[in-house]
């Protein structure tokens, strides 16, 4: 085992700091060390987007990010986007319109759409689907989840 | 209010569940965290086929940070006994060999160890330290090459059973069985048109994006808990104890959310190891699988080998059919090659067929259930065959499906009369939307289009056992709980079955899943069986607390409770229209009259009710040059009985359409000469994603199920069926060359092309 590193980053707007050993990803740490288990490891090798958080305004696989490599990042994840008492206009589209099945994918589409809009507030549907071609959904055949994004956009 | 005269069936309320899901906050399995949890790993086979000569795990003893080592020799070794999962029936010892090897490793990825230590990646280093030694012994993966005399046999003692008897031959071959009405030879011969031809399809799996997981704790009194996804709590009870040898008392099981299924997570691959690791170290163990183990070590759909012989008149009418049928069943006995054989021709009305079944092991993972299981790798073959029929005598080959089309009193060729179905209202449909009516340009982009179209059946399971218990809140809320593991969207579809019955709002109904000691035995989610049977008890339970009600109205009005009617959601007094209260509001009172409100019920339906049909029309565009087949338009066509609520069964089809479309176009497990699978990642082993697709276009036929209260109809397998085959056709229509073998990826669109001048 390898000695821990300090490491101190924004996590949905405040200050957390963590010790991690140098071989954790990003993913391990903010699921077994700091109870964010809103990011979900499908793959661990950055091909189905389950765990996809915002590292300063850059969607990235959480996966394949180091923890130590967020030294100094400001970082969104699932459970910043939004709660129950104040969804996200994303997280209303999602339920709206049945975009979910099982579940297990929509934090990571949903952090992958809030970056898409953060970046670009109306995108094409075409420009929707090349965006979430990194988030695997085995469930719902990505309709539903398309069309709950396009129904997100500002004026939609 | 919706049709039929339903208030809550037929509408989209928002699930349950759903607000937990879109923000993060709900407990999957492998979220869970326990007080000194221990972190477990598997050991596995590099080899697809060797004898295990020695393990010492010595060394991954001794190495920092490690708690505890497993082999099989720590698991009990039973007898065989089969016992049925939902899904599949499976040989008890086979499973327990399937969770640690045991003699031999019979496909690589073979579980041979397991680990717990303070971390994953502790854990992880001290399997590298077990040292197994292997005596390789030669392997097959095909399922024709493991049929030959003379190829390596999985099973020194596992004998053919043909025909119902078991007979002395040593072979691959498990079982060989056989369906037949009518005589064959004489409806070919009254045919004017005859075809047979032949098809493969290769393994693919159920990928699920979560991986299989199970977190247990044993304690000191022997109680054993494990917390863990799965389509069925009582299942994995039931495998544990049986593979443990324990009292299913001693058990329990916390089913957590589950990330998708399929099939897949019913039978136990950790749960075990993570058991008899909790029991040496005193400590919870929690242990997930890695994705390059779910594809390796978890139970795929099998590769196939089918003969499809159909024979029809000049007028139109098919005559006989026959199917040579061999399925993979990977490393130990059961492929879905029985269900395919029961789903092949079903969708006709075929008075001569045989159908002959053969179920094959092979060095690969033990197969197990996905979606309508055995029935996509059928109506492959069988769907293509009727489109060339269709063809040859010049008609439209939806109207060819009508015209042949099965209804009710249509003997399967496995036996069963089909009740009422809605398999000729499904095709009809299809043939008159919108979609099939377009035209379609034949070029464009330089590259050719064409349009294709396909059928599919399910059975459905119309039985199985589900238990709901209730109670009222004093604000006429009700909690429910079920043992129905929620896979996606079934506790909004039981919940609002339970709010019809009694009258109330969807949102008024709170519906838990909950562990196996808290709720009566409850069958897997699988089957298409839960918004059907859970369903069927939530009916049951909404009838028990409308009795109940009438009581304490009674009561409390001081009126026979015979005289109360129940109508519209209001309860009223027959002979005093001053006395009338909805449920709500007598819930109120009720407690005060009798003590708190509760209902308990469980149900087993008879089995009878049809199953699900489908037809599926796609438009596909190919690139010539590259074999690339994109989808222009999609839509798909089902009954669903009733929808209890639509978009959840919209969902259902065209989650099951995009599965179907990469079992079609891309998926498969590519083997080297070592019996190795070359592609176990999601970036190799490439799934549909967002763009390679446009929207799924979905039109749900309503013929109700008899057997159901409210006539529902298992919606979520048959959707998987037709596409490969739908999606055949369409490339023949676009080329004017037939793929016969599945995956119709690039090279080999592009190959056909070449070879057939297309």
């Amino acid at each position: 085992m390898s000695k821990k590193v300090h490491v101190q980053t924004t996590i949905n707007g405040e200050a957390v700091d963590f010790l991690c050993e140098p071989r954790n990803s990003l993913l391990e740490v903010l699921r077994d060390d700091l109870d964010l288990t809103g990011a979900k490891e499908g793959c661990n090798n950055g091909n189905c987007g389950a765990c996809n958080v915002i590292m300063d305004g850059r969607l990235v696989n959480s996966c394949c990010v180091l923890g130590v490599e967020a030294d100094g990042c400001e970082i969104t994840t699932i459970e910043g986007i939004g709660s129950a008492a104040n969804l996200h206009p994303l997280q209303q589209k999602f339920l709206e319109h049945a975009a979910l099945q099982c579940g297990i994918c929509t934090p990571g589409f949903i952090v992958s759409a809030k970056a898409l809009l953060d970046e670009n507030p109306n995108p094409t549907e075409d420009e929707v689907r090349y965006w979430l071609a990194g988030n695997l959904c085995r469930c719902t055949g990505y309709d539903k989840i398309v069309r709950a994004v396009l129904d997100a956009r500002n004026g939609a | 209010m919706s049709q039929n005269g339903h208030k809550v069936i037929g509408t989209r309320p928002i699930r349950h569940d759903g607000v937990d899901k879109v923000t993060g906050r709900a407990v999957y399995g492998a979220d869970i965290q326990l007080t000194g949890l221990l972190y477990g790993a598997i050991k596995r086979s590099p080899h697809p086929h060797a004898r295990i000569k020695h393990i010492d795990t010595s060394r991954a003893e001794a190495h920092p940070g490690v708690r505890a080592v497993v082999t099989a020799h720590d698991l009990p070794q039973i007898a065989d006994k089969l016992a049925d999962l939902g899904e599949a029936i499976v040989n008890l010892r086979d499973a327990s060999n399937n969770v640690l090897a045991y003699g031999k490793v019979l496909y690589k990825g073979h579980a041979v160890a397991g680990v717990a230590a303070i971390n994953l990646h502790v854990a992880q280093e001290a399997l590298e330290l077990i040292d197994v030694e292997y005596e390789v012994l030669p392997h097959v993966t095909g399922v024709l090459e493991a049929m030959e005399e003379g190829a390596p046999i999985l099973h020194e003692d596992m004998k053919t059973t043909s025909m119902g008897e078991e007979t002395d031959k040593v072979s691959n071959v498990a079982n060989h069985f056989q369906h037949k009405m009518g005589e064959p030879d004489d409806g070919f011969a009254e045919a004017d048109v005859v075809i047979e031809r032949e098809f493969t399809t290769q393994t693919v799996h159920q990928g699920y994006i979560e991986t299989h997981n199970a977190t247990a704790l044993w304690n000191e009194e022997g109680q054993l808990t494990v917390w863990t996804s799965t389509q069925g709590a009582f299942s994995v009870r039931d495998q544990l104890a049986e593979i443990l040898q324990m009292p299913v008392s001693k058990v329990k099981i916390v089913p957590l959310e589950i990330g998708g299924g399929f099939g897949g997570k019913i039978s136990v691959y950790l749960d075990p190891v993570a058991a008899l690791l909790s029991k040496m170290t005193g400590h919870p163990v929690k242990m997930t699988m890695t994705r390059d183990e779910v594809f390796e070590a978890t139970g795929p759909t099998p590769g196939s080998y089918l003969k499809v012989k159909m024979g029809a008149t000049n007028d139109g009418r098919l005559t006989a059919a026959t199917a040579y049928m061999a399925y993979e069943a990977g490393a130990y006995p059961g492929s879905p090659v029985g269900a395919g054989a029961g789903c092949i021709f079903t969708p006709y009305d075929i008075p001569n067929v045989q159908i002959d079944g053969y179920d094959v092991c092979v060095n690969k993972p033990k197969t197990n259930a996905y979606r309508a299981p055995g029935a996509t790798n059928a109506a492959y073959a069988a769907e293509t065959v009727v489109d060339e029929i269709a063809e040859k005598l010049g008609v439209d080959p939806l109207e060819f499906r009508v015209k042949n089309g099965a209804k009710e009193g249509t003997r399967r060729a496995d036996g069963p009369v089909h009740p009422v179905i809605g398999c000729i209202e499904t095709t009809e449909a299809a043939l008159n939307c919108e979609h099939y009516r377009s035209s379609l340009e034949k070029t464009a982009n330089g590259k050719v289009r064409g349009r294709g179209v396909a059928s599919g059946y399910w059975f459905n399971f119309n039985g199985g056992r589900s238990a709901i218990s209730v109670s009222i809140n004093p604000d006429g809320t009700i909690n429910m709980l079920e043992g129905s593991t929620d896979i996606g969207g079934s506790r909004a579809s039981i919940a609002m079955q339970l709010a019809e019955t009694i009258g109330l709002e969807a949102t008024d109904i709170k519906p838990y899943v909950v562990d196996t000691d808290s709720i009566g035995y409850t069958d897997v989610t699988g089957g298409s069986r839960t918004t059907f049977g859970t369903g069927y008890a939530a009916h049951a339970t909404g009838q028990a607390l409308i009795r109940e009600i009438k009581e304490r109205a009674s009561k409390l009005w001081d009126v026979p409770a015979n005289a109360i009617d129940f109508a519209d959601g209001v309860f009223s007094y027959r002979d005093d229209e001053e006395k009338r209260s909805t449920f709500k509001e007598l819930a109120s009172q009720a407690g005060d009259a009798g003590g708190p409100v509760v209902a308990q019920v469980s149900t087993q339906p008879d089995g009878s009710g049809g199953g699900a049909f489908a037809t599926h029309v796609v438009d596909v565009e190919v690139d010539r040059e590259t074999g690339k087949v994109d989808i222009l338009r999609y839509t798909a066509v089902q009954d669903a009985g009733t929808a209890i609520h639509p978009s959840y069964v919209e969902g259902q089809m065209q989650g099951g359409v995009v599965q179907g479309i990469g079992w079609g176009l891309n998926e498969e497990y590519i083997y080297n000469d070592e019996g190795s699978m070359t592609n176990a990642s999601f970036l190799d082993y490439r799934m549909p994603t967002t763009l390679d697709l446009p929207m799924i276009e979905t039109i749900i036929v309503e013929v109700p199920n008899e057997s159901h209260p409210y006539g529902v109809r298992g919606v979520g397998e048959v959707p998987i069926v037709p596409p490969p085959a739908a999606l055949a056709n369409a490339i023949y229509d676009a080329t004017g060359v037939r793929l016969r073998d599945l995956p119709m990826s690039p090279p080999r669109v592009q190959q056909a092309l070449a070879e057939n001048g297309g």
